[in-house]
């Protein structure tokens, strides 16, 4: 998503009063966003703190302020700094972590971002983002960028199927329908389950949501979904974040604070930061049983 | 001056507040920066949190907060906690009190106010102790690089911090050899020395400038200076009567 993100950036660079900061990451994929912006694109250095600190300055001066860099850079060496400086203050910075989830792969745990928008959430004034697909980014860069709220967007890796039309962006929105369960997959997991949804007869065919925008107080569930949850026995939740303060505790408190339980909750959720051996974001999937395969073994015991 | 430093003495005596020694240590340097140097567009930071007192203090004797405010500082359904506000002075633009998070934010305000092409200055004020925090060193790499002429930076170097004197906790002493390999403008001056302060802040510079002042933690009040205790402890009744004596006398 990081090309596309460049692109949605560059569309907006226009405006004199945007302001890009960088931890010292980019190469290979901000240079024409640096060449659009000039002494706009500030380099802060290695030194996220600062430049959290730097970036609630700045829009405390009017600024449309974003500051990026790889995921865990970006919320947990700096987060004080988010919290004190950008939220206690409502300060509308947009911030950029590059790599969500396990998007950094073999690359290991200190590059993991698992558990990036539960401790967020946790603060007041700030809102999600985790774009679904590629081709959300030019929609959520502009949602991001006109909100009157601190922002975190977590920058994944869009997994469309081959052949498969991705559906106009919106905060909630249905890939696959059928008779089956419910299924909701928060960003871009929910693209890596629509083929094999797609692979199972009408009948028993899960409908699959993505979720685009936390928290829910600020995104609802619509009323068709929660229709369909109040219709079918099994509700099943994926999300490449740990299970603690993650998606799937919200959605269960925001049901049962409006009387409906399920017979079946599942909760697919990332396991661990450090396992025996690292791999690709597919292959710590797996290792999560957050991949295709196990929520079929999931959905197939309900 | 004198009446500010009672004034500070009261409000944190009715309060049963401590945090007095580091106030008093800052308290000089803040009134002529209110009195004399501030312009309505100009930005103050108490990067110095714990000083927020003679930040009140300040701001009372120019007239910006009143007796009112004072009276409350520090108890219930107040707008003067114990550290500074996140919103409701005007004067406050941030919530500061966790150390090294104050430079980072001047240096953002200064390179806004820079880029939008204002003639505002920003002033920063940080202790001794907080130069321990990376962060802060991570805030002057930035003004640096960026020659941010328009911020000043004021160090409350009265030698002693949390739990011990900065020589003993994590000496960098003399903090400022370890300033002086920055392109920044280093000033070390007697921070009670009015005619030094205004003489500092009046200084022209093409590049940040940073104004070490040494004072004396709990300045005016003869059994509280150089004393740790002075950074925590409140006063009895008795002390406060004698320390709003020895001032009067001075």
């Amino acid at each position: 998503m990081r090309l596309q993100f460049c692109d949605a950036m560059v569309a907006r660079s226009a405006n004199p009063r945007m302001l890009f900061l960088t931890g010292d990451l980019g190469f290979m994929a901000l240079e024409p966003l640096q060449s659009a912006m000039g002494q706009r694109f500030i380099n802060a250095g290695v030194a996220e703190q600062n430049m959290i600190s730097v970036a609630a300055g700045l829009s405390r001066e009017g600024f449309e302020v974003w500051a990026y860099s790889i995921a865990p850079f970006c919320y947990a060496r700096p987060f004080e700094q988010i919290r004190n400086d950008i939220t206690f203050h409502n300060l509308p910075v947009k911030l950029v972590g590059n790599g969500g989830g396990y998007g950094y792969g073999v690359m290991g745990p200190t590059h993991h971002a698992i558990e990036d928008y539960g401790v967020l959430l946790c603060l007041p004034n700030l809102s999600v983002y985790a774009p679904v697909f590629d081709e959300d980014l030019a929609t959520v860069v502009a949602r991001v960028g006109v909100a009157d709220r601190a922002a975190y967007l977590r920058l994944g890796r869009g997994e469309k199927p081959q052949d498969y039309t991705v559906p106009a962006y919106a905060p909630w929105r249905q890939l696959t329908r059928g008779g089956g369960a419910v299924v909701i997959a928060v960003g871009p997991l929910a693209g890596a389950y629509i083929e094999a949804f797609e692979r199972i007869l009408p009948n028993r065919r899960p409908n699959l949501w993505a979720i685009a925008e936390l928290p829910l107080e600020k995104n609802p569930l619509p009323d068709e979904l929660l229709a369909q949850i109040d219709s079918v026995p099994t509700l099943c939740v994926a999300e490449e974040h740990v299970r603690r303060g993650g998606f799937g505790s919200e959605l269960a408190l925001f049901l049962q604070e409006r009387g409906i339980s399920k017979r079946r909750f599942n909760h697919l959720f990332a396991r661990t930061h450090n396992y025996e051996r690292y791999g690709s974001q597919t292959f710590l999937r797996r290792l999560s049983k957050l991949d295709a395969d196990s929520m079929l073994a999931v959905l197939a015991s309900a | 001056m004198r009446s500010a430093r009672k004034r500070l003495l009261q409000m944190h005596f009715e309060s049963g507040v401590g945090h007095i020694g580091g106030n008093l240590s800052a308290l000089d340097a803040m009134l002529i920066v209110f009195h004399e140097f501030l312009r309505p567009q100009d930005r103050f930071i108490l990067s110095k949190g714990h000083s927020a007192g003679a930040l009140y203090t300040a701001l009372w004797s120019t007239g910006r907060l009143g007796d009112e405010d004072l009276r409350l500082f520090h108890k219930d359904n107040t707008l003067l906690a114990g550290h500074p506000p996140a919103a409701g002075i005007a004067d406050i633009p941030f919530a500061t009190g966790s150390l090294g998070h104050g430079l980072s934010l001047a240096a953002g305000t200064a390179l806004g106010i820079r880029l939008k092409g204002g003639d505002a200055r920003v002033i920063c004020l940080t202790s001794d102790g907080e130069w321990q925090e990376g962060s802060t060193w991570e805030a002057l790499i930035f003004a640096s690089h960026h020659m941010l002429a328009n911020l000043t930076v004021l160090v409350d170097h009265n030698n002693l911090q949390g739990f011990g004197t900065t020589a003993e906790v994590a000496s960098m002493s003399p903090l400022w050899e370890r300033l002086k390999g920055f392109e920044v403008d280093l000033q070390v001056i007697d921070g009670h020395d009015t005619d030094a302060i205004r003489g500092a802040l009046a200084r022209a510079s093409e590049t940040t400038r940073i104004v070490v002042m040494r004072t004396v933690k709990g300045k005016g009040v003869s059994f509280m200076e150089n004393r740790m205790d002075s950074h925590y402890l409140p006063l009895s009744e008795e002390q406060y009567r004698a320390a709003i004596a020895e001032i009067e006398a001075s």
